[in-house]
Order: structure tokens, then C-alpha cells, then sequence
């Protein structure tokens, strides 16, 4: 690639980046205007609501699980020799409850919620039916991405205190049975520096996550072209483009928050 | 223009011209589409360059071309689905490209349209496919969309088909559920894009007949889209030739076979020979 070519690329992935952010901040005012029109859409937020929140729920609790008792082991590995077991329900609840639970339950539902939205909507779109919906003078934005948007908003949340309760029990189990501590040490540690806060912290951030993987499976879906090729383009650069900002808008409201 | 013919005086005239849109009124309104000098043009690429195409009450225009002419695009201007770079398209006497967005989801309530995949909700069934205008919109209370559903679905020879999801349907099904779903909201415009492409022949011919018995029996303004020149003839008016982004003939059925323009000569022949370059 020569100088010119390499101007030409950077110029064009910098004109792209521009476009997306101006489409998807253009996409989030369509929302906030439709929402007044909710009221006749409940039924359509319910079939969103059991689709991301209750059929994710196998898939959060594995996770949860592993996450729960490798932040477990983890700890006690650093506090060998110098920090007492007891503080391990403590090390184990703040990074779960505050971090581990929101990031990583929005990741996952990003890789299997975002990309659903995005390949339903990409082939709604290839296939008209976007068009169709236009035709039967429905608005698609009011019909189809206002209800994923508010179930995001939601079940995030929702799933955050699932996964956040199960990870909880993977690290106690693992204490308990891998690491010679006891029930009653690790959870006096758990109760030990616990803060509401810390619990708001953590939902809040599931509740920002929640509307990014909504808006952004919903942009790239609505954005598709091209067939089954744009279906699969459209899934992948929902889920890569909802997990980096999932992780700068973590970054960013932690700074807000704890900063 | 836009009042009956039935008109005799002002004050009557000036009643029905205000009368636009409210299907209360006691005034028949004319169904007219009128497409006026319109432009388009796709990442640099000229669609259309100036169409001018008048569509009576009633009428069934046809409008035959290549592939990839810009026919579909015509229809989606029609509609609003696409904004014009320039020119106007004239429902009843309201150009409808400064329309806001919810004049326009007004206006097409008043519009049915069949695409040319057919375009039905894979997630629904045959039933909730047809039936989501009225739903949506509250037009009827719940039993009677489902005798609506009934009737529509019968008119266009699927009864009984309600359970079904589009992925159990053929391709000729498909269109027809399209059909059923276009007509659903008793559209006083319907839009048919390419509607026997892919279709056997006598499927197709099914789906013209179709065509011709709803025109005929419910008086619908109609305007399709086709490059199938058996099925323009069969259920056209008028037919239109969409070449190089322009309307470069129209004229009845009648006409079409018997005109002189080399163009559609070689269209309606099908040749490869001819003013029509193959590539």
C-alpha cells in the first residue's frame, strides 16, 4: 500500500466512523421520539423482554458461575501471604457486583442478543419487510427498535442481579470447596464493606450496556445490504462494535462514578 | 382535477377539493396519482430523469422496463418509502414529497402494495401477516379482523391457509398471502411490484387474474411494475415504458403491440436486436 492508498483508507474508515456515530446518534432521537407512543407497543416489549432477558438466563447463569469462582481463586491467589482469607467475600462481592457482573453479562447477551437484532432486522431488510412494515403505515422504529431498545434498558439490569447472585454462589462455592475457607468467613467478608452504591453502580452500567447492544444491533440491522453477505457483515460488526463500546462506557462511567 | 365529474357548482367544487382526504365525506374524491418531473439519482447514478406519468381512478397502469431500470424505485416514490432529488408526486392533489412523517403513515393507510419477494413477516403467521394493518391501527375490533382475514384470504383463493408461516408456503402462496395482506386495510390505491416474476406460467396467470377480478371488483387505482409483457397486457389499461429514467411511451394494451417506437418494439418482441443495448 502506498502513501496515497494509505490516505485514501484512513480517510475512508475515518469518514465511516463519522457516518455510524451520526447514524446512531440520528437512530437514538427516532427513539426518544417514538417513545411516547409506546402504549401501543407493550405487547411487542413483553415477546423482547422473555426473548433478551429469560431465554439468556442458561446462558448467564454458566457464565456467571465461572466468573463467580475464578474471581474467587484469583483473589485468594493474590492475597496469599498477605491479606487474610476473610477479606476474600469482600474482594470477590465488589469485583462481581461493581464490575464482573455487569461487563461481562452484557458481553455475553451482546454475542447472543445483539447479534440476534442485528441479523433479524438485516434480514427483515434485505427481504423488504422493513419496507412492508412502511407500506402497512406501521413505524418501524416505534414497532421494531423502541421495543428491543426499552427491553435492553430493562432485562440488563435484570440479568445483571441474576448473574450477580449466581456469581456470588460460584465464588462461595469454590471457597468452600477448592479453597478451605468457610461459608461463614466468606460471607461475613461479603458483608463486610458492602454499599448500596456499589450495587447502583453496577446497574447503572447494565442499564447503559442494555440500550448499547439494542441500538447498536438495531443501527447495523437497519444499515444491512447485500443479501445473506450483509446479513453476516451487519451480525459481526454489531457484536464487535457493542463489546468496545460496552468497555469505553464502562471505562467512562466508572470515571463518573469512582473517579 | 381533483373533484368528481359530477361537479356543478363552485361552492359544491370547493366542498369536495376540501373534502382532500376524510373518506366520511359524502363527496367521492378521485384516486389520482400524478408524477410530475421526477428525479433520482443513487450514489451518483441517474434512476430516474424526470418521469412524468398521470395514473387515472380506477386505472390499472402498467409500467414495463429492463431490469434494474428503475421501475421498482419509481413504485417506492409513489408510496414515500424514497425521497426525490427533484419533482413531485400528486395524490389526490397533495404532493406528498414535503409531507411529514405522519401524514404520510396517514396516507398509506390508504395504499396496499405487493412486493416483488412478497415480503411476509417470517416470524408470523399466514394470519397475523395479513391481519397486522388492522391490528396495529385499531381499524376493527378483533372478531371482525379475523372475518376480514377470512374473506381476504378466500378472495385470493387461500382459505384456511391462517396457521400457516410463510416458510410452509410456495412462491405462488407467498404473493398471494402478499395479496391478501396488501388488500387487507381496503387500500383504495394497490402497488404491485413484479408480481408474477418468479412464478410458473400458470401460476402467473392466476395471479393476473387475480389482479384484474380486484380491479374490476373493487375499483382500485393500480399501478404495476413488470417486465413480463404477457402479464401487462392482460391486466393493464394503459401501459408505460420506463427507459433511460423517462416514461418514452404510453398508451393502452392495444397501442403497445401496435406502436412504432423501435424501443418498445424490441422490448415487447423480446430481442436481442435493436436500439436496446444487451449490455
Amino acid at each position: 500500500m502506498n502513501q496515497k492508498e494509505t490516505f485514501i483508507f484512513i480517510g475512508r474508515k475515518t469518514f465511516l466512523f463519522f457516518e455510524d456515530v451520526g447514524g446512531i446518534a440520528i437512530l437514538i432521537k427516532n427513539i426518544f421520539s417514538a417513545i411516547p407512543k409506546i402504549f401501543k407497543s407493550f405487547h411487542l416489549i413483553s415477546e423482547q423482554m422473555v426473548f433478551m432477558g429469560v431465554n439468556s438466563l442458561p446462558l448467564v447463569l454458566v457464565t456467571s458461575i465461572f466468573t463467580g469462582g475464578v474471581s474467587a481463586v484469583q483473589a485468594a491467589y493474590q492475597f496469599s501471604d498477605y491479606v487474610p482469607m476473610r477479606y476474600l467475600g469482600t474482594a470477590v462481592g465488589k469485583a462481581v457486583v461493581i464490575e464482573l457482573g455487569p461487563v461481562l453479562t452484557a458481553l455475553v447477551v451482546a454475542g447472543r442478543v445483539g447479534a440476534a437484532i442485528a441479523a433479524e432486522l438485516g434480514t427483515m431488510k434485505v427481504t423488504e419487510q422493513i419496507d412492508a412494515l412502511e407500506t402497512l403505515a406501521l413505524d418501524p422504529i416505534r414497532f421494531l427498535v423502541v421495543p428491543r431498545f426499552l427491553s435492553g434498558l430493562v432485562m440488563l439490569p435484570v440479568l445483571t442481579i441474576f448473574s450477580d447472585f449466581v456469581a456470588i454462589l460460584g465464588g462461595l462455592g469454590v471457597s468452600v470447596f477448592f479453597l478451605g475457607v468457610s461459608s461463614y468467613t466468606f460471607l461475613n467478608g461479603l458483608k463486610l464493606f458492602f454499599h448500596v452504591s456499589d450495587l447502583v453502580a453496577g446497574l447503572t452500567k447494565a442499564c447503559v450496556f442494555g440500550g448499547i447492544i439494542a441500538t447498536v444491533g438495531c443501527y447495523q440491522g437497519f444499515k444491512t445490504y447485500g443479501g445473506a453477505e450483509g446479513v453476516g457483515r451487519s451480525t459481526t460488526k454489531a457484536v464487535v462494535l457493542s463489546s468496545v463500546l460496552i468497555l469505553i462506557s464502562d471505562y467512562i462511567i466508572a470515571s463518573m462514578l469512582f473517579g | 382535477m381533483i373533484v368528481g365529474a359530477y361537479s356543478n357548482t363552485p361552492l359544491q367544487m370547493v366542498c369536495r377539493i376540501t373534502a382532500g382526504l376524510d373518506k366520511s365525506s359524502p363527496y367521492k374524491i378521485y384516486h389520482m396519482i400524478e408524477i410530475e418531473d421526477l428525479h433520482k439519482t443513487f450514489g451518483g447514478n441517474y434512476v430516474l430523469r424526470g418521469v412524468n406519468l398521470k395514473i387515472e381512478k380506477g386505472e390499472t397502469m402498467v409500467i414495463i422496463g429492463r431490469s434494474g431500470c428503475g421501475k421498482s424505485v419509481l413504485l417506492k416514490h409513489i408510496i414515500g418509502l424514497l425521497k426525490p432529488d427533484k419533482g413531485k408526486i400528486i395524490i389526490d392533489g397533495e404532493d406528498i414529497t414535503e409531507f411529514k412523517n405522519e401524514k404520510l403513515y396517514k396516507l398509506r393507510q390508504r395504499f396496499g402494495m405487493l412486493f416483488q419477494a412478497s415480503a411476509l413477516f417470517d416470524s408470523m403467521t399466514v394470519e397475523e401477516n395479513v391481519a397486522l394493518g388492522l391490528r396495529e391501527h385499531k381499524i376493527l375490533p378483533e372478531e371482525e379482523i379475523k372475518e376480514k382475514v377470512k374473506e381476504k384470504l378466500s378472495l385470493v383463493g387461500l382459505p384456511g391457509a391462517e396457521n400457516l408461516k410463510p416458510a410452509e408456503l410456495s412462491g405462488g402462496m407467498k404473493k398471494r398471502v402478499g395479496l391478501a395482506r396488501a388488500l387487507a386495510m381496503e387500500p383504495d390505491f394497490v402497488l404491485y411490484d413484479e408480481p408474477t416474476t418468479g412464478l410458473d406460467p400458470i401460476m402467473a396467470d392466476a395471479i393476473n387474474e387475480l389482479i384484474v377480478e380486484l380491479s374490476d371488483k373493487l375499483s382500485v387505482t393500480s399501478v404495476a411494475v413488470t417486465h413480463d409483457i404477457v402479464s401487462a397486457y392482460k391486466i393493464a389499461d394503459k401501459i408505460a415504458m420506463l427507459y433511460e429514467g423517462k416514461i418514452i411511451f404510453e398508451g393502452t394494451p392495444e397501442q403497445t403491440k401496435n406502436t412504432a417506437d423501435s424501443i418498445v418494439q424490441q422490448f415487447i418482441t423480446g430481442s436481442a436486436e435493436g436500439p436496446i443495448k444487451t449490455h
